[in-house]
This record gives structure tokens, sequence and C-alpha cells, in this order.
């Protein structure tokens, strides 16, 4: 059937379409050319609101163990948030670290259509694969994190040529099923194993002898040969240390010009300075990021309120276990290949710290120039539940708003913060492109965050509303694959997104190191370890769709 | 004939993978890599093949529909067992979410000591792999270790070559408890575990002891259960002085009143040895019975672990009120669903009382013949799946075996709620 929506101002930066009245056209999932001489089966007026392609998340932790412990972590949390089952929609809980289902249903209700793990374990990636099975509504996908792996610091240590480090990194992606390559605070999640308690940017592994900087270095460069799109996303040294700011910049330098994501780049953001030896890095990690071309990052907001920390990156999360509120925490050593821990937080407006917290991220948002190089998260849950996002929408396109909540945090943070100085303003395309074109090009997305021909037909529209907040929390209508799932903000239809991957070539070869390295020293066999395709679609409701490598055919 | 190797095991807990099985018809027998627990769960033969109710076969369509009637008019329904796969256990999920039912994992009693510790206090806990390459240091309290996984120390201790220590057969092993009942913990070099002997009734004070000595507060007495405090006093020492420390124990085997506080000693215990400069874990035994499975699934679905119910059409979660046996005791319960794929000598308990439905593996005797039986398949043997491990982590990827045409639980469960919705329309 041929569906038609009539009359929408239509925001696509993807094919340069800047608030423009247009009718868009979809028939079997896809948006296609107006038809000559057939008549719509379905017709919307939606004359005069808002139409952009459906919302991507390229940074929220929605699938994986670490996210089910923080579930289990908190029942205070979900009591607080019950959801009721309806005819079409399942029962859940929210709120810091929501059920899946939950998960998908308030994804959908604000406008998004896709949503990336970026924090998947090899050796866990089957959990993650089976919750966002879990997650309807949306498209998804995850990162593979590699970096503390004692498999690839052998490599490291034993200095193996860069094209074996590509057949391992290769191999990987596609035995976790993986769009993306993660390295969380490179090397220090393996370094705590040793009883490390921190590691900078140029300081050893004390068994491997293999420092962050060399191994950001390998894996930046194996994603780059192996022609996966999205750059290697990073998460840095040192999150939430006062001072992080240089490791950062290091980084940046570090990696010599190829292309990296440095995500939650709020949370390594931070200076020295002041009275309280906690200050803004915005500035300078904005002139760099506006510098370095090959760089992007997201930003990881914070918001006040409860959440719960849900991190790979054990080294830190084991640092500031202090500040577990309510005082309860949980960290785990991980097969030989990672970890996590997991830190309840409740950043105050009236604390100090949380607040400049708040204002550094937003001054990284307005002073990042190029939109198409930055992208909007909270790090859910870690910064704040993605629920907060039409709120932090508001925060960056109506100064004054942003202005009246800056009065109201500590007023040590409020000196401390250039924020009220800045004037910037988000317009509607830049938003379009930060969380729909922006999103869907930086994860290598082919199809999607687009409304040109032959795009998916993920779309969102919004009645026009000068409370940016109001007017992004709930949709008039959004449509997945064309199908129409949310009307007035409710989902109406159950659906499933498809599991978005890459599968760069690799020499074989590998497989026979890996083989005696399980065979030796992990607990499962090779075999055993592989994702296989039918574990995602056997249920009849998951289904797997490839991107092609820079350079490969669509 | 066929002859299947690394066959992953749903039956230990620990995740043994490398099985060889031979399959012929519907016959299987494990001819290498076996064990006491895993070779007699995947040997046993195929008995029944047909749905009954009221002790007669019929089609799968009428044992359905009569699951249906008993389960629609029930007030309360509750859900045992839970002894199943991923997919069987999201089937359960979805049935028990329509039905407003209660669901209750079988190990959950056991369990809520790990839960009630995790959501007051948490802990820092290990994997598998991370025991076999780093472990210098192993102490299990409470537990016989070997008896409850006869395959542990073998493939997780005296593994021949480690990435991080020399030698393997050099780890310590100490006992605080139970006695092991076997030889499994002696080393390869005839190295023999450190038992500090005492009954479960002491084990609180012993190990508040324990953490007080790793604390380096003063203690006065001399003894404490029966044990020397000179010897917890070397356990300490040793516990602070070692590279890669671990700390197991088994929540089932804590059988006494408020062992969750033994389960939380246990684990500030361990962030004590963390915060002196020594890394240390825990590493919690279970994973039997599909435990962590049901866990998982019941987890990412409602924020909850398995013992929890929909009957206000929201998730609510209480360790303690939602306890089956309790609410059979009380009488708050008047329909029974029991799902159990693994053990087809774990049967519904309490039954006749009131109007029960199982879903069981092939082979279940009942002394008391359930309104309606569903044999099911066994996954890893009939059908594939999912099913977790042990240490919460690592799920492994269940092969089928052979062709039996047993149905899944999902394929129960999921032709149930189908039919249920039917009815509720």
């Amino acid at each position: 059937m041929l569906i038609k929506l009539t009359g929408g101002i239509v925001y696509d930066p993807a094919n340069k379409v800047n608030g423009k009245k247009k009718d868009i056209y979809i028939k079997d999932g896809r948006i296609v050319a107006k038809p000559k001489d057939v008549m719509p089966g379905q017709e919307y007026n939606i004359a005069g609101k808002v139409v952009m392609a459906g919302a991507i998340d390229l940074h929220t932790h929605i699938g994986g163990g670490k996210g089910n412990i923080a579930r289990m972590l908190m029942p205070e949390n979900h009591r607080i948030d019950p959801v009721a089952h309806t005819d079409i929609k399942r029962a859940g809980t929210g709120h810091a670290m929501p059920s899946t289902f939950t998960t998908g249903y308030r994804y959908a209700e604000m406008g998004y259509t896709a949503a990336f793990e970026p924090a998947v374990l090899p050796i866990n990636a089957r959990q993650a694969h089976m919750e966002m099975g879990d997650v309807p509504m949306l498209d998804k996908g995850g990162y593979v994190m590699l970096g503390s792996d004692d498999f690839f610091l052998r490599m490291m240590a034993a200095n193996k040529d860069q094209q074996a480090i590509n057949d391992y990194v290769a191999w990987t992606i596609k035995s976790a099923q993986g769009v993306g390559i993660k390295v969380v605070n490179a090397g220090g999640i393996n370094a705590f194993k040793f009883n490390q308690r921190q590691l900078d940017l140029d300081e050893n592994n004390k068994h491997y002898d293999v420092t962050p900087r060399e191994i950001l270095k390998s894996l930046a460069t194996a994603v780059k040969e192996l022609g996966i799109k999205h750059p290697l996303h990073v998460h840095g040294s040192n999150l939430g240390v006062p001072g992080n700011i240089q490791s950062s910049l290091d980084s940046i330098e570090g990696v010599e010009g190829l292309p990296m994501h440095l995500t939650h780049i709020q949370f390594h953001s931070y200076g020295k300075e002041g009275d309280f030896k906690f200050s803004s890095g915005a500035a300078q990690i904005s002139e760099s990021i506006n510098k370095n071309k090959n760089i992007s990052v997201d930003v990881g907001q914070i918001m006040f309120g409860q959440t719960v920390t849900a991190s790979g990156d054990n080294m830190r999360q084991y640092a500031n276990h202090g500040f577990a509120n309510p005082n309860k925490w949980v960290c785990m050593d991980i097969e030989c290949d990672a970890g996590c821990g997991l830190v309840p937080f409740k950043y105050r407006d009236q604390n100090f710290v949380n607040a400049l917290q708040w204002a550094i991220g937003l001054e990284i948002f307005l002073l990042v120039k190029d939109p198409w190089r930055i992208f909007l998260t909270t790090d859910h849950p870690n910064g704040a539940p993605f629920s907060s996002y039409p709120h932090l929408i508001r925060l960056l396109m109506d100064k004054s708003f942003r202005n009246d909540m800056l009065a109201t945090i500590h007023p040590e943070a409020q000196k401390m913060s250039t924020l009220g100085s800045i004037d910037r303003e988000y317009s509607m395309q830049e938003i379009a492109i930060l969380t729909r074109a922006g999103a869907a090009k930086i994860t290598g997305l082919v199809g999607r965050g687009a409304l040109g021909k032959g795009d998916w037909a993920d779309i969102t529209v919004y009645t026009e509303n000068e409370n940016r907040e109001k007017m992004f929390e709930k949709p008039d209508y959004v449509f997945k694959d064309g199908e129409m799932v949310v009307k007035d903000g409710e989902v109406v239809k159950t659906v499933w997104g498809t599991t978005h991957v890459v599968r760069p070539e690799y020499d074989k070869s590998i497989e026979k190191d890996l083989k005696k390295y399980f065979d030796k020293y992990m607990t499962m066999k090779l075999g055993n370890f592989t994702i296989s395709d039918d574990e995602i679609t056997e249920d009849g409701r998951g289904s797997i769709t490839v991107h092609p490598t820079v350079g490969e055919k669509v | 004939m066929t002859k299947i190797t690394e066959v992953p095991s749903p039956f230990c807990g620990i995740g043994s993978d490398d099985l060889t099985i031979q399959v012929d018809g519907i016959n299987i027998k494990v001819v290498e890599n076996g064990c006491s627990v895993n070779t007699p769960a995947f040997e046993q033969s195929i008995t029944d093949t047909s749905p009954r109710v009221d002790g007669k076969e019929v089609t799968l369509k009428q044992a359905v529909n009569r699951a249906v009637k008993i389960l629609k008019q029930a007030n309360q329904p509750v859900y045992g067992g839970c002894a199943t796969d991923v997919n069987g256990m999201r089937a359960l999920m979805a049935l028990a979410d329509r039905n407003g039912a209660v669901v209750d994992n079988i190990n959950f009693t056991g369990a809520k000591r790990n839960f009630l510790t995790l959501q007051d206090s948490g802990w820092m806990n290990t994997t598998l792999a991370e025991i076999k390459n780093r472990c210098d240091l192993f102490v299990v309290v409470g537990c016989d270790l070997e008896a409850f996984s006869p395959r542990f120390y073998e493939r997780y201790l005296w593994n021949k070559e480690s990435m991080f220590l020399d030698d393997t057969s050099v780890r310590d092993v100490i006992y605080i408890g139970k006695v092991p009942s076997g030889k499994a913990s002696i080393s390869p070099n005839k190295n023999k575990a450190q038992v500090l002997e005492c009954v479960d009734a002491d084990l609180p004070e012993v190990v508040a002891v324990l953490r007080a000595l790793i604390k380096g507060n003063p203690i006065v007495a001399e003894q404490v259960g029966g044990i020397a405090v000179a010897d917890l006093q070397n356990i300490a020492d040793k516990l602070k002085a070692t590279v890669y420390g671990v700390v197991t124990w088994a929540a089932g085997a804590l059988d006494f009143p408020q062992a969750e506080l033994t389960v939380q000693t246990v684990c500030e215990l361990i962030k004590d040895v963390n915060a002196s400069g020594v890394r240390c874990s825990g590493f919690p035994l279970g994973g039997k019975e599909g435990d962590q499975t049901a866990n998982q699934v019941c987890g990412w679905q409602t924020g909850y672990p398995a013992r929890m119910r929909f009957s206000s059409d929201i998730p609510e979660y209480d360790p303690f009120l939602y306890d089956i046996n309790q609410m059979f005791d009380n009488g708050e319960a008047d329909a029974f669903l029991w799902v159990q794929a693994f053990n087809s000598k774990s049967v519904p308990p309490h039954g006749g009382q009131i109007p029960t439905i199982v879903v069981g593996r092939s082979g279940m005797k009942f002394e008391e013949e359930p309104e309606v039986f569903f044999p099911i398949g066994t996954p890893g043997i009939d059908h594939s799946g999912h099913a977790y491990r042990l240490d919460n982590v690592v799920a492994i990827r269940l092969k089928k075996l052979r062709d039996s045409g047993l149905p899944s639980t999902a394929d129960v469960l999921t032709a149930i709620e189908q039919a249920l919705v039917i009815e509720l329309c």
C-alpha cells in the first residue's frame, strides 16, 4: 500500500533539505518518489508539522550483562516507575535502567527508531543480543569491546604485526555480531586485574608493558584498515578524574589523524583549577575537536537526579565506589576479556562538582562547531536516563531556558562556567543532524537517518512547539520501516527492528591461534564462542542487516 | 549412529562444553568428559511423548485448552520451577504477564541470599576464566564444592596451563565450614586443601571474625565455632598477601536463617581485602536447573529477579512474599504451573492441592497425577537454546542432538499464551 504524508515541514540534512514543505511517499517500508498514477491507500495530513527521520542513539546501554546487573541492583528504583501491560504492550519498569520492553516503547514514543549498545564484551555478546532481541520498536547494534582482553594484549606484547591485529579485530566483530569496535580505558580494565589502580595514557600495563596510547593507535588503525565505518569508539583513560582533559587531548594527538570517536567526552573534560581543584576543560577540548577533523564525540550529558552508572571500566568504577548513592556497588573481572562496574549515582544541582559537570556538557555541545561530529547522548544511564533527551534538546535550542536553569545550580559552579556567556542556540536542522543524519553517517548505516528516495521509512512527525521539550517528548506519529507504530506519543503497534552488523574480510588462519588459546586458557570452545546468525533470527522476530565496509559495494 | 563433539551441558552449571556424545536414534551416550551430574542427565531416556489430561493421553490442542481453562479462571495463578532455557523463560514471562501470575524460580530461596546482599551492599565478583588463569588462593566457604560440581577442580583449578601462574598445582585451597567429600581438591602435586571445619550454624560467627581480622580489628576470643582464631588470622594474612584471591560460596548450601547476612559478610570482607591494596574477588556458585537463566531473563524483562508477580498488571518484586511454597501454605494460590525442562525427578511440590499443569521433561513420574501434563524436550538435547553458566556472564549455545519430536518449553507455553489471548478477547 502506498502511504502519503502530506504537507509536512521536512528536516532532512542527509539530503540537504532544511525545513522545506514536502510530501513523503512510502511503499513497502521505504520512501519512494511521487508515483505518477497510483493513489495513496492512506494519507496523513500533517500540514505544518515537523518531519524528521527516526532518531538514532549511537551510545546507550540497553543490552548486556552489566545493564542487567544494574537493573537487579536497584529494585527500589523500579518501584517508583512501574509500567502496566496493555493489550499490545508488555509490563515493565523504569526508571534509571528500564526493562527491555519499556526501553523500546519509551524510545519509540519520543521518536527514536534505532539505538546502539556501546559496550558489548565479546564473551557476553550473546546476552547483549538476547536482551536487545527483547527490545521492541528499535533497530539495534553493538560495539564490541577490545583492548583489555588478554588475547589482544598478548599480541601487542609479542609485537604482532598490524595485519594480525586486524584479523583478530575482524574475527571478533564477526563472531560477536558487532557493528563497531569499542575500547574502554584502554588496557586499564586488564591492569586493574593486576592490581593497578590507575593507568595514564603513557603508563605501562605492568604485566604486558603496553600503554593505552599504543592500544588506541593499534585498534584505530585496525578499524580504519578494515574499512569499518564507525571510527574506533573510545571511552578514554581516567574517566571522572580532575585534570583528565590532558589525557583526552593527548589521546587525540596520539591517534595521529586516524578516525576516532571519543564517547561521553563530558566525563573526560575536567581541569583542576579553582578553589575546589575541579574546573571545565570544555573550551580546550572543543578547540581540539574543532581543529582535528578526524575526531567525533558524543557528550554524555548529566542531568540532576537518581541514576546508576554502568560501565566496562571497572578500574574507574572501583575508584568511584565511595560516591555510590545509595551505598551499594558491584565490580566484576570478566573472563580474561574485560570487566564491569555498577555504581548508583545521584547527581545534585547543589553539589559543586555535579553542577559543573552539567555545565561542562552543555559548554561542549555549544562550543563544538560541526554538528556532524558531535552527538546527543547522556551515556544512558550513566549521565541520566535516555528519557531526559527532550529536556536536553530544549537546553540546546533555548538560551533563555538554559540560562534560567543555570541560575539554579551551585553558585560556585555558575562562576566557574562560561555557559551563561554562550549565545548559540541549536537550530532544528542541527538537532536533526545530531540525532539522525550525523548518527546514521558515523555508525555506517545505509538507508537510515535520511528521508530520500530508497531510504527506509523510519519517520517521526512532531507538532511545532516553542517549548522544545514538549515538542520532542511526544511525536504525533512515528513510522518504523513504513508502518505507523506510534500515534500521539503512544505505541500503537509492536514491531521488531533489525540488528545492524559489519563483516570485514580477514585471514582465517587467525582462528588457528585462537583455537589453541581457547583450548588452553579459556573456559569454552572456540566453536561455541561464535554467535551464529540463527541465534538472532530463530525467534522469528529478529533479523540481521550487514552493512558494507568502506569501499565495498552496497 | 553419530558422534557429536564439543557439546555444552546445561546441567552442571559450570558450562562444560567439551562433552562427546554418541547419538543412536533417540538414545544418547556420553562417551567423553562425562561426570556424575552430566552423564545421567544426558542419557536419560524418553518415556512419555503425548500430553495427558487427567492421566489420559490427549492431543496438544486438547491439553492446551484445558491448561487455558485452569489458568483463566484462577484468581492467583503461580508459576514454579521456571527451569528452562532462555526462550522457554521468555515464553513463561509472556504468559505470566497476560495471566497475572506469580513467577518463582526453583532455586530462589537459596539465590535470595545473594540477591539480598547484592541489593543491599553489592559485591566484587569474578568469572571462571579469571579463576583458571589468575587465582592463587581459593577459599571455599560453607560448601562441598566437588559434590556441587564434580569437574570444577579439573577444569578451572588444576588446568595444566594458565596465563599468569607458572604452576597451577601450587594454588592454595582452603575450606571453611564443610569438609570436602572427595579428593578433587587435592592438587596434582598432592597438596591437600587446608580445612577449617565448623557446623553451618557457626559460619556467621566464623566469617564475621575473619572479616574483623582482615580489617585489623582485635579479637579477644581464641576460638570461634571450634576454629582457632590464629588459623583464621592466617587466612586473613594470606588473603592480604596473595595476587588474586577468590572466595566462593553456594547460597543454596547456606541453609540457615538470615544466611544472607553471612553472604554479605563474605562479600564485604572481599571488598576489605581490595581496600587494603590487594585484589580479591567473590565467586557465587549456582547455575543449576536454569536458575541463572530464569533470573537473567526475568531481570531484563521486568527489572527484577525471578521471584516476582504480575498480579496487579505491573511487575512487583518481593523475595519473601512471592515464595510459592509459602503461598501454598497460606492458601494464596489457586492454580499452579510447574515448568521443569531439565530434571524429570523434580516434580511439583504440593501435588494435588490445587489444579496443576506440568510442563516437564519427558519421564516425570507423579505421585499425584496433575490435571495437565505436557512432556517436553530438554534444551541442549532435543532442541537448541541458550543457558547461563553459574558466573552469570556467559550464555552457552545449546545444541540440538537428536530428533525426538518433543516440543520445547517455549512451544508449549506460547501455544497456551496464544490460546489464552483468544479466550480473553
